[in-house]
């Protein structure tokens, strides 16, 4: 074909065609965050994210059901009719798992730890994401001193234990002292404060990243108000590792609840079950040989956090192409050609940062 | 790959100080410090104060009013709070970090003393979160999503879920109560204590001291009170690692002189200890001096459920008399040192790799 001479010469280019594959609406199954991943993951990844998913789908139904799950409640030293438990029982017929040293029932304990569980996991990450989201999009998009200032803050406080930080906090709150909803709520800020610089550092970066965008730009050019800038076209464009930070946070969240519980700065026994606590008052039973009041809740904790933590994982790994497995186009040998699939991407991306 | 000699740049004059750009990095790294530490002191201090003042906080009902007044008085904890937080910011830089309400000691003396137990356990954990995550991490990047790969990232993601003291209370049920290997609890029994009593200025590390003894049962005692808490808090560290080691020798061993290497006879071993292993250890190094910060917090853990009389164990016993000032003391000091190993760390890094200086 020849070089026209002049631009009239051209062909004009036909959108008609274009018409002929409309964009298909994603289905929602592709577009819901977990499911999503647990559509497009395969083999040992599916697996991890099934169990995962599993657990934490148990451990949240027997947290709303703990009322019509757990036989007695949480601070119950004798049935209906008077008959007392005794204390540090082992198993029996009355306690499926044994009692306490102070005569609880360790099953019922453990059933509505569940639930306190699950109250200041939601209550912590609500709040950080509320406060790490509004100070990510506010540092990340105006800039300046305050930007510098948080980002110091931020790193500042993420440098440091988080359980300890979580110790002073809860001191602040409540003064060691705890109610039912005191308690748990001040746990969850405590957690909050530890928590908000992981998703302020996140929000921050993303937003960076975004505001240079065109998009924004000519967002800016035909006069949309900053804040509909911000929630619409910077903050939908941001969210889209939350998902990932959120899970991990979620079982950080439970063992620094346990941990402060174990410290005894947690929910007292009377107020609300909670597993770290259990744990705390078992040490002693140890020594002498009472093994379920400490595996129990202890157990209780792994299993659940192992779960969380199963779930962010494989989040992580399908976020990231090069971690991801991939399906073999009708092949039967999947893990095999999704590690050879991964490699060649490995040297695809090595090359390109050799450039 | 010919090469065209057209394209190479002119040669720079070589700078005349050499190592410039590794101290201007040190000096910025060392005044980094100070904001970190000033934002913890000062986030400490006001948290601690909003809701009261210290000895209300600690003896609050035990004294008569008068009494709790004068007391307060006397710490100056009446006069207004920009006062008291400027004077506590320069005791801070002198080195005093307050008394104790409760057995009126100074914070420093408390950390003297407790201080060696800590670095004592911090250090064994260390050592058997390497020894484990070192050659499993090997192990685990060359078997990339085998059999072997999966069992062992599922170990670590167990050794993460599972909270310190829990791992801590099934080792003590487990080789302290049924099988009767180990003691129970402490850093000694009770006859290595009184040694170790006896000794005129002990180092603190009872390891050390028990070596200067020159006593082979003190040691051997002193070993066997160490090796269940060092397991607890090294087990977490060691989950940590191992998913550290694994991510960055993939990162390596798919690297072209590692093929290069291979193409040339070099076996597999040499290839996966030196080749893929060494280069890797930078961002290795740097993660693990952030997870000291993850180590100090697991030991106040640790120490509580073994009685191992460090800081972590103080911290908790002065959380539970609600010692205040002790609980500031022990928190900022902890920050302090935090702030000093990260430091330290990115120092051994930018010697290691002169990519990281700037």
């Amino acid at each position: 074909m020849s070089i026209p001479d002049s631009y009239d010469e051209m062909p004009t280019p036909q959108t008609s065609v274009l018409a002929a594959t409309p964009v298909r609406r994603k289905r929602w199954t592709e577009r819901v965050p977990v499911i999503k991943e647990l559509r497009q993951s395969v083999g040992l990844q599916r697996g991890m994210l099934i169990t995962g998913l599993v657990i934490t789908l148990l451990f949240v139904v027997i947290a709303v059901f703990a009322p019509l799950i757990a036989p007695y409640t949480w601070a119950q030293q004798q049935t209906a009719d008077g008959h007392s438990f005794g204390t540090q029982q082992a198993p029996n017929a009355l306690n499926l798992l044994g009692t306490t040293v102070s005569g609880f029932d360790v099953f019922s304990r453990v059933i509505w730890g569940a639930q306190t569980a699950l109250l200041v996991i939601i209550a912590a990450i609500v709040c950080s994401i509320f406060i790490g989201i509004a100070l990510g999009l506010i540092s990340g998009y105006f800039g300046g001193w305050l930007d510098r200032l948080l980002v110091v803050v931020a790193d500042a406080i993420y440098a440091f234990p988080s359980l300890l930080l979580a110790i002073v906090m809860s001191i602040v709150i409540s003064r060691g002292q705890s109610t039912l909803g005191g308690g748990i709520m001040a746990t969850a800020i405590a957690i909050t404060v530890v928590f908000v610089p992981q998703y302020f550092r996140v929000i921050r970066s993303e937003v960076v990243r975004v505001r240079a965008e065109p998009f924004v730009d000519s967002a800016k050019v035909i006069g949309v108000p900053t804040t509909r800038i911000l929630l619409r076209h910077v903050l939908r464009n941001s969210t889209r590792s939350l998902p990932v930070i959120i899970t991990l946070n979620a079982s950080e969240a439970l063992l620094t609840l346990a941990g402060l519980g174990f410290l005894g700065f947690g929910i007292e026994a009377t107020a609300a079950a909670e597993w770290g606590y259990d744990l705390n008052r078992a040490v002693g039973d140890v020594t002498s040989g009472i093994w379920w009041t400490s595996v129990f809740p202890g157990v209780a904790i792994v299993l659940v956090v192992l779960g969380v933590t199963l779930v962010g994982e494989s989040l992580n790994d399908l976020a990231d192409p090069r971690l991801r497995l991939r399906r073999r186009a009708g092949g039967r040998k999947k893990i095999a050609a999704a590690t050879e699939g991964a490699k060649a991407c490995d040297a695809l991306s090595d090359r390109r940062e050799s450039k | 790959m010919a090469v065209d000699g057209a394209v190479l740049a002119p040669v720079q004059p070589r700078s005349r100080s050499k190592g410039g750009g590794l101290w201007r990095y040190i000096l910025i790294r060392l005044l980094l410090i100070i904001p970190t530490v000033f934002i913890l002191v000062t986030t400490v201090f006001f948290l601690m104060r909003i809701t009261g003042d210290p000895i209300t906080a600690a003896l609050g009902g035990r004294l008569p009013p008068e009494q709790l007044a004068q007391r307060i008085h006397e710490a100056g904890y009446d006069r207004p709070l920009i006062v008291q937080y400027l004077e506590y910011l320069g005791n801070v830089f002198r080195g005093d970090f307050g008394t104790t309400v409760t057995d009126r000691r100074p914070v420093t003396e408390i950390l003297l003393q407790y201080g060696s137990a800590t670095l004592e356990l911090s250090i064994y954990a260390l050592i058997v979160a390497l020894v484990i995550s070192i050659p499993l991490g090997l192990i685990a990047a060359y078997r990339r999503d085998r059999w072997q790969d999966a069992s062992l990232r599922v170990m670590a993601i167990l050794a993460y879920a599972t909270p310190i003291f829990f791992a801590g209370l099934l080792l003590k049920l487990i080789f302290s109560v049924w099988l009767d290997w180990l003691p129970v609890s402490g850093r000694g029994s009770t006859r290595t204590e009184l040694l170790m009593g006896g000794i005129d200025t002990p180092t603190g590390i009872y390891l050390l001291d028990a070596i200067r003894l020159g006593n082979g049962a003190a040691i051997a005692d002193v070993l066997q009170h160490a090796i269940l808490p060092a397991v607890a808090l090294g087990l977490l560290t060691a989950g940590v690692f191992l998913r550290l080691i694994r991510t960055n020798v993939i990162g390596t061993l798919g690297q072209q002189y590692v093929t290069s290497g291979r193409s040339r006879g070099v076996s597999e071993y040499r290839l996966v200890t030196k080749h893929a292993y060494r280069p890797a250890l930078i961002p290795i190094i740097t993660v693990m001096g952030m997870q000291i910060a993850m180590l100090l917090a697991g030991a106040v853990l640790t120490e509580s459920t073994f009685e191992w009389k460090g800081i972590g164990f103080m911290l908790a016993d002065y959380l539970k008399s609600r010692d205040f000032v002790a609980v500031q003391g022990i928190v900022v000091m902890i920050a302090v040192v935090v702030a000093v190993t990260n430091f330290l760390v990115d120092i051994i890094a930018a010697f290691i790799d002169p990519r990281v200086r700037y």
